[in-house]
């Protein structure tokens, strides 16, 4: 049997954690095909079907897509079913939205966020915040499975020349209507893929300084993250928390700043390849996890900070 | 209008979860368990809509064995109506669940369904979309923000991009993000209240739902444990042992 995984896209282009998906998904099986369903997206069909893992590409065009609500996707979705053992998309929001709606109508049992592919049947997940990582095994005839795409490396997005065939849509759901998205546009790398994360906490004390992490992030190339703490206290917006609730991060360097590290935050971060703390106060839990801690007030360090890497003149692309 | 809001009992979020030597789960004996944080702003949201006039009744339901009545006093002890106790002994999956409150749905006809979005325990963020599928209802999941209108609710949604809004046609499933709204505490003279006020319990096998698990936990352990890192004395300190020993700057 194949794999079907559903591609996340904009209309124009695929979503990057579409890619890291697809890695997962040839793990499970190298029979890979991926199902778009777009309004006018055939440059997404084409662009998946250049992933060089991908066998074939099902592309459905439709208006009721435009919005990609997960009611209009799931009656196409359940239509394309038939031949696969396993339906896959990314853990995050748009696939965390989407894939227990159709789980529930294949009567499966969704197996959410894996980080390893252990065979066909058995994956490894972490609960508790990544507490604790579960060894799990489906026994559904029919696999729906989440992945957590940052413990996976992109797949190449080209090379490839995979068959697109086209495809009817389901029935449009109609008590449901899509009003508006309010996207924030940033010059920055996506936080979720950025090799370079630095976050605010509560110590920042207001939205005005968050200025002396953005001086910082523009210096290394970085994305800015913040504590669930930053986001409530309305001192930056929820597309940049890191935690349990938000995104997860995995970049090469992670700075925590003023943010005393509860379970919550760690769960977004703690997989990190090198983490830097910075905190006035010593016993704070972050420094359980930092290779390198710097006990100091964060509006000293910061501008230190900026001018030691301005001396160093190395700026990252 | 009627608000049916699922709360689940678990490990406090404040509580640090050990693994079992023999791997068969975590620890729980002794440990403080409590509502799963984000069933509280249900909670709380339904019973602002109650006290808004636009609600007539809200009823908190809770699925698991004994204890789990605890987080549906709580529920009465903030406000809700009344409660509802569908008693099942270990794991059920967000299958079974959603499938167990599809029955109480049929029963009950709310108009409304609230829950968190995610339970803090086996993190799967599944329930809610479930028993949207099955009933064939809309989903808002993930909700920051909830308008209630004449016959549809106005959600704003917290996706990765930023936000989103949508309607959604009442009867609706919403489930709740963190940042919905602030949760009140529980006074003590409602507390006592709380207990006075009817409490339904029931037996999922009653409700002809099969709630055998599909998934097998085959093991369960500790994550990989991060090396030891070192306090550094200054920013200078810090800035060359990123570049020098870590070489990620």
């Amino acid at each position: 049997m194949s794999v079907l995984l559903i591609a996340e896209h904009n209309n124009t282009e695929l979503r990057p954690f579409t890619f890291n998906a697809a890695t997962a998904a040839s793990k499970i099986n190298e029979d890979l095909h991926v199902l778009v369903l777009g309004n006018k997206s055939e440059s997404v069909a084409k662009a998946a079907s250049e992933i060089p893992l991908v066998k074939k590409v099902i592309y459905v065009d439709n208006e009721i897509f435009d919005n990609f609500t997960a009611e209009n996707y799931t009656s196409t979705i359940l239509k394309h079913v038939d031949n696969y053992s396993h339906i896959v998309c990314s853990a995050n929001t748009f696939g965390k939205n989407l894939m227990p709606r159709v789980a529930a109508l294949l009567d499966t049992s969704q197996v959410s966020d894996i980080v390893n592919v252990i065979s066909e049947d058995t994956f490894l997940r972490p609960i508790y915040a990544g507490n604790a990582f579960a060894t799990v095994k489906s026994t559904d005839k029919k696999k729906c499975v989440t992945i957590r795409p940052t413990s996976f490396d992109p797949a190449p997005s080209t090379g490839g020349s995979a068959e697109i065939v086209k495809s009817e849509p389901g029935d449009k759901f109609e008590s449901s209507k899509f009003v508006k998205r309010e996207e924030i546009k940033s010059d920055r790398p996506e936080l979720g893929t950025a090799r370079v994360v630095i976050s605010g906490g509560r110590g920042m004390q207001n939205s005005d300084n968050f200025k002396l992490i953005s001086a910082i992030a523009d210096k290394l190339n970085a994305a800015i993250g913040a504590s669930r703490a930053a986001v409530d206290a309305g001192y930056i917006t929820n597309d940049h928390q890191v935690g349990q609730t938000g995104k997860v991060v995995v970049p090469d360097l992670y700075i925590a700043v003023g943010i005393s590290g509860a379970i919550q935050h760690l769960a977004g971060m703690k997989e990190s390849k090198v983490i830097v703390a910075i905190n006035k106060d010593g016993e704070a839990p972050i420094f359980s996890v930092a290779d390198y801690g710097l006990e100091a007030d964060l509006f000293e360090a910061l501008p230190q900070f900026l001018e030691e890497l301005n001396k160093l003149n190395s700026i990252q692309k | 209008m009627k608000i049916l809001v699922a709360v689940k009992r678990v490990i406090d979020y404040n509580v640090q979860v050990r693994v079992k030597d023999d791997g068969t789960g975590v620890v729980t004996d002794n440990v403080k368990m409590s509502t799963n944080p984000p069933d509280d702003n249900a909670i709380e949201e339904a019973v602002k809509i109650k006290e808004s006039g636009k609600a007539k009744e809200v009823v908190a339901i809770t699925i698991g064995d004994d204890k789990a009545q605890e987080t549906v006093r709580k529920a009465l002890a903030v406000g809700a109506d009344r409660g509802i106790h569908v008693k099942v002994d270990g794991i059920v999956e967000p299958l079974a669940v959603s499938k167990i409150l599809k029955k109480i749905v049929e029963k009950e006809n709310p108009d409304l369904v609230f829950m968190g979005k995610q339970a803090i325990d086996d993190d799967c963020n599944q329930t809610g979309q479930m028993l949207a599928a099955i009933l064939n209802w809309p989903q808002a999941t993930f909700a920051s923000k909830i308008e209630v209108k004449e016959k549809s609710l106005e959600v704003t949604r917290e996706i990765d991009e930023g936000l989103e809004t949508i309607e959604v046609n009442i009867p609706a499933i919403v489930t709740c993000d963190l940042r919905l709204n602030e949760p009140r505490y529980a006074s003590l003279p409602n507390i006592m209240k709380a207990k006075k006020k009817p409490l339904e319990q029931l037996n999922a096998s009653d409700l002809g739902v099969d709630t055998k698990a599909r998934i097998e936990q085959i093991k369960v352990e500790e994550p990989p444990k991060r090396k030891a890192g070192i306090k550094v004395a200054s920013v200078s300190e810090l800035v060359q042992k990123l570049k020098n020993e870590a070489k990620v700057i």
